[in-house]
């Protein structure tokens, strides 16, 4: 295997408006390794929503992305409140999000669904009162 | 059909960055991350959200065009963001159902 990749991001988790700028980011530079349309958009669409979590969630937090010839690894880590029930957090429209964020079309609780669904493995480190790392990968091969 | 052709059936450019793009289909949906679960890549997206983190959305989520029905306002921040992200979009004065309905007629 040749060498990877490794993108790192600070996530600012008081700028709501802005969220979005490493997702954003990624996306752009998947485009310039020449990557499929369809691989970047599940690649950023997972990212974007773990980097909503972590504003709304976790003030901010931090985003690595790991490119390999085989695959894209997200590593999103943040020091928040951790996730009181993973699995309850996994179901569609489950949410704990404020009006205030529903008002902004978020809070569905489609967030980790999604994470789920456009990635090909998921993992899900959390400590209540310490913070949640989220592990993703994307198969390239 | 391209995004630009569809300025000649009443919609209005609001900021059009990439009107060459082709329309593969249509969806509708004003929470976010329901769309980004839903939507598929090259669909005309129809909204009446009009906060910052639509583009985003439609960014991230290949969307072809954002439609905002209803006559919604945009804001200068929300134009000025969809230029600079290559953005597309576009206003209905109609309802979001017969824009649907407007857009399935031309799609077909």
């Amino acid at each position: 295997m040749s060498d990877s990749l490794v993108f790192h991001f600070d996530v600012d988790g008081d700028n709501f408006t802005s969220a979005g700028q490493a997702s954003t980011q990624v996306k752009k530079n998947l485009r310039q390794l020449g990557l499929s349309p369809a691989i970047i958009r599940r690649v950023s669409i997972a990212m974007y929503e773990g980097e909503i979590n972590m504003v709304i969630h976790a003030n901010g937090g931090t985003a690595d992305v790991v490119v390999t010839e085989e695959y894209i690894e997200i590593v999103l880590e943040d020091r928040g409140p951790g996730i009181q029930n993973v699995e309850q957090a996994m179901q569609e429209g489950f949410s704990t999000a404020t009006d205030s964020i529903r008002s902004l079309g978020f809070g569905a609780g489609m967030g980790l669904p999604n994470m789920k669904r456009y990635t090909d493995s998921m993992s899900i480190d959390t400590v209540i009162g310490e913070g949640t790392t989220i592990t993703m990968r994307v198969n390239l091969a | 059909m391209k995004v630009k052709e569809l300025l000649a059936h009443g919609f209005e450019a609001l900021a059009l960055p990439d009107g060459e793009r082709e329309i593969d289909g249509v969806y509708i949906g004003d929470l976010l991350s329901w769309v980004m679960g839903r939507a598929q890549m090259d669909n005309a997206w129809i909204t009446i959200m009009t906060n910052v983190n639509v583009v985003a959305v439609a960014s991230l989520a290949d969307t072809s065009c954002v439609i905002l029905a209803e006559g919604v306002a945009m804001t200068d921040e929300l134009k000025d963001t969809a230029q600079a992200k290559d953005v597309n979009i576009l206003g209905s004065s109609e309802p979001i159902y017969e824009t649907a309905v407007r857009l399935a007629g031309l799609l077909a």
